[in-house]
């Protein structure tokens, strides 16, 4: 299944922020069939979008190695809807963060119109309760994270870019029967 | 010892935010889980909010002690053991073991932490 609810990363500095954006767009089902006769982005999307820009840029911090998955909305605030034709820019900014979790702070805006402010808290699984869980296949998660051109954009905080992590490039030649 | 105001204040604030709560509902003897609800995920919330509102450092173990209560050595019957409760006690002075200690059940630990505990912990940090 398909579940990508943002377009790309435009900007992301590793352990710090991260901006991406979405389209929104009349040939995608959800903006016409979520409330049949009204078309707007349904929110709850857009809490997924926020999510994903932050779950990413939390996961980058360890090479992807941990898994992070979205453990509370602690805060959220929706300002107007989104319509067809709207471009939502989407930036996150690590508030706090330990071994176990990370606050993550974020807001949607409309042109410069703020569309949504949020508070998402981050969870790593730990190795104890979740021993043999995996999240996703290394190699399909590192085409997920190209295909969003987090790669692309990443830096680190002296400004160098972010480098694909080698047990997911070995996991990509590995799937590819390369070398 | 009574609780220091602006201390409870804040904390309250924090409590409110990452529960949800009431603000009538966080009193001094507030139970964290059993009064107020309060999920695993959202200690570390709570923590995240103590430490930005007192701009104090939270060690992990140092208000919920998992490492203490998932020791075999401290751990016999699903109860802590005497050393176990020393141990306890020795890690949270700011926690009141009284009635844990009568019967003390790991099921019945997240019960023990009051608000009371959490700003006499917050107190004990910026002192």
């Amino acid at each position: 299944m398909r579940w990508f609810w943002i377009d790309r990363f435009t900007e992301l500095v590793s352990g710090k922020s991260a901006v991406a954006v979405k389209n929104v767009s009349l040939s995608e089902e959800v903006v016409d069939d979520y409330a049949p006769g009204r078309t707007f982005f349904p929110s709850s999307l857009i809490v997924e979008g926020l999510a994903q820009t932050g779950g990413l840029l939390v996961g980058q911090m360890s090479d992807f190695n941990d898994r992070v998955v979205l453990a509370k909305i602690s805060k959220c605030k929706f300002h107007r809807e989104a319509y067809p034709g709207d471009t939502l820019t989407y930036r996150v900014k690590i508030d706090n963060q330990e071994g176990i979790g990370a606050m993550v702070q974020g807001t949607s805006h409309i042109g410069d119109e703020l569309q949504c402010e949020i508070e998402l808290m981050f969870a790593s699984l730990d190795d104890e309760r979740f021993e043999n869980v995996e999240l996703f296949e290394p190699a399909q998660f590192c085409r997920m994270i190209r295909t969003l051109r987090l790669f692309e954009v990443g830096v680190d905080t002296d400004g160098n870019p972010v480098k694909v992590p080698a047990h997911m490039v070995a996991a990509e030649k590995a799937l590819l029967k390369l070398g | 010892m009574p609780v220091n105001e602006e201390v409870f204040g804040k904390v309250k604030e924090a409590l409110i935010d990452a529960l949800g709560v009431e603000d009538d509902e966080v009193t001094d003897e507030a139970t964290m889980v059993g009064d107020l609800g309060a999920e695993s995920i959202d200690f570390l919330d709570i923590v995240f909010k103590l430490e930005k509102a007192f701009d104090i450092s939270i060690p992990r173990d140092e208000l919920f002690p998992d490492d203490i209560l998932t020791n075999a050595e401290y751990i016999s019957d699903g109860k802590v053991t005497p050393e176990g409760l020393e141990k306890l006690k020795e890690r949270m002075p700011f926690a009141d073991f009284t009635k844990f200690e009568t019967n003390p059940l790991i099921q019945d630990f997240g019960n023990l932490l009051t608000v009371k505990d959490l700003c006499k912990y917050v107190e004990l940090k910026i002192s």
